[in-house]
């Protein structure tokens, strides 16, 4: 027992030694991870190997584990917002959007048109990234560098955007409770604008590039496939539920932030494999883009935030010159907000699937209880069960196309 | 037809008596609690019933309550949805100190690493689940890091003490 990386009382041990009494057969430990290349994050998996075939897997998750919810019972509601960006930092805009939903949902706070509005462009452009960040990689992962290389300056437009927004890039904390902090600049829809016109071409090539890819499709057709029934046993949610063909989707049962007034179809895939993740993000990138034309198309004048002086901060000038703003400015910093007691739980769709946040409060200034539903967290589970039976190689290529980020995992 | 709540309350009621209690609206969501010796009965039932169809477990979670009375120290909360009649539902069973309830793992397969991360919090124990160990924190660690008695920060800073702001920690 010499050769193995596990203690001897390990259940893999185990199995490695009853089968070589057995018929003679060499079973191996194979360690991918911690860090790897190939996993894109922090994931450890101890797999059980039969020469190249995986027959089972072990992992470990928790090594960016940075006690979120723990720190949102000490913090002011303002201040939660940067932890919700570390998450799943590739659609940082999104959590950030999504927790101030849930504040105003607890407070019952109405957002005006306009703001509602550009949540919707910022999160679908959030949404973009994410997709257009876990589909390269997957071509990476299965050796086509190029299509990585054609889209991936989009991100960077993307973060130009998001600049110009907010002054952050990648985590955004963007926003404030009851709208956004500022007017959006002309700079900024000139970039949004432009990115509307080139992104469609190069997204078009990318695909061109890999569905009908002979390469691409063997390594991708029939690789990790997962039922419907068992998909929804694991708690998928979002694109990999979608791909096994259960069309659900927050934003259309659960409509938010306006998502009931623009058109789109919710793409969903048949066997629920690497080529139909793969495929549905690729269908709803196209969604996303008609989705933020309509919305620029429909965007509505009118005020950027909610009238809402108790928690949305005043004008910086007006904090100078005038003693109310002052005083709101000071409680609002110190996070002496009026908070009723409640409990609510909001969801959106996040790039990953329904990201929840489920709220306890007490009156006091911070949460009693915040619960992140992190849908990277609850489909993991899935992985082992996918990659069996599987290839070594098979399983990077499901772990990148299942989109799982180390930030949202282990929160 | 919608899924009313008077019925989902009517048909409970009926089956479990007092053993479920406090049915009420909350913001969008239908609540009430279970008593823990039915909790896997009452998820089994919401999930098996075809006339519920409670068939998605969206969340579960641990919630530490130390100024309760003790036997309502810790509540597991369950959160359930009803994808083709778009119903959410929340079911909560209070626990004493230390808490035990069964898992429910045998009928939800998602709810394996949900019922790990409430052990690892706040130290739940779910009867029956299939490996119960720390899911996010390491082995090693003795404590249950969620639970209210553990303070985030340094007990000795003075700067964020809420009496200098006009409140007590029991903000009153």
């Amino acid at each position: 027992m010499s050769d193995l990386l596990l203690p001897p009382e390990h259940r893999y041990a185990k199995i490695i030694e009853q089968s070589r009494n057995e018929d003679g057969s060499e079973f191996s430990i194979l360690n991918l991870g911690p860090t790897h290349p190939a996993t894109h994050g922090i994931f450890q998996n101890i797999l059980l190997m039969d020469g190249e075939r995986i027959l089972d897997a072990e992992p470990t998750v928790g090594y960016i584990h940075r006690a979120f919810e723990k720190i949102a019972e000490n913090r002011p509601f303002y201040q939660i917002n940067v932890l919700t960006d570390r998450m799943n930092y590739c659609s940082s805009p999104i959590n950030n959007m999504a927790w101030w939903m849930t504040v105003e949902k607890l407070l019952n706070i109405e957002v005006p048109k306009r703001a509602q509005y550009l949540r919707v462009i910022v999160m679908e452009l959030a949404r973009i990234t994410d997709h257009l960040i876990c589909n390269s990689i997957l071509g990476v992962d299965t050796g086509a560098y190029t299509g990585f290389l054609y889209v991936f300056q989009f991100r960077e437009k993307v973060y130009e955007i998001y600049e110009e927004i907010c002054g952050a890039r990648l985590t955004t904390n963007m926003g404030r409770i009851g709208g956004f902090e500022r007017e959006w600049s002309p700079k900024a829809f000139e970039l949004l604008n432009t990115f509307l016109v080139e992104f469609p071409v190069a997204w078009k090539e990318f695909e061109n590039l890999f569905e009908r890819n002979r390469i691409f499709i063997d390594r991708t057709v029939n690789v990790g496939p997962i039922t419907a029934e068992k998909a929804m046993q694991y708690g998928l949610t979002g694109p990999n539920l979608r791909a096994a063909g259960i069309d659900y989707d927050v934003r259309v049962a659960q409509p938010y932030s306006s998502y009931e007034d623009f058109e789109f179809t919710v793409p969903v895939g048949k066997s629920g494999d690497t080529y139909d993740r793969f495929c549905v993000r690729n269908a709803e990138v196209w969604e996303s883009l008609s989705i933020i034309r309509q919305a620029l198309a429909k965007l509505p004048e009118g005020p950027i935030h909610a009238d809402v002086p108790d928690y949305y901060l005043p004008p910086k000038e007006d904090v100078y010159t005038n003693m109310e703003a002052l005083i709101y400015h000071f409680k609002i910093v110190m996070g002496e907000v009026p908070v009723p007691v409640d409990e609510i739980y909001h969801a959106v769709e996040g790039g990953n699937g329904e990201l929840g946040f489920y709220l306890i409060t007490d009156g006091s200034r911070t949460p009693y209880r915040l619960k992140f539903r992190r849908p990277c967290y609850i489909y993991y589970q899935a992985y082992t069960e996918m990659i069996k039976g599987g290839m070594l190689s098979d399983a990077i290529v499901i772990l990148s196309s299942l989109n799982v980020i180390a930030g949202e995992l282990d929160a | 037809m919608a899924l009313e709540t008077a019925y989902i309350q009517e048909n409970l009621s009926k089956k479990f008596g007092n053993n479920v209690l406090n049915f009420e609206m909350k913001r969008d969501i239908f609540s009430f609690e279970a008593t823990s010796e039915t909790i896997h009965e009452v998820i089994q039932t919401l999930k098996e019933d075809e006339s519920l169809n409670f068939h998605f477990l969206t969340d579960l979670t641990g919630i530490h309550f130390p100024d309760n009375d003790e036997n309502h120290q810790f509540a597991v909360v369950y959160q359930l949805h009803n994808w083709v009649e778009n119903v959410r539902i929340r079911v909560k069973t209070f626990l004493p100190d230390p808490a035990e309830v069964d898992t429910i793992t045998d009928l939800f397969l998602c709810a394996n690493w949900m019922e790990r991360e409430a052990w690892d919090f706040f130290g739940i124990n779910f009867k029956g689940h299939p490996q119960l160990k720390r899911i996010l924190n390491m082995d090693e660690m003795i404590s249950h890091p969620m639970r209210k008695e553990f303070p985030m920060e340094d007990s000795g800073r003075t700067d964020k003490d809420d009496r200098f702001f006009g409140r007590t920690v029991s903000n009153n």
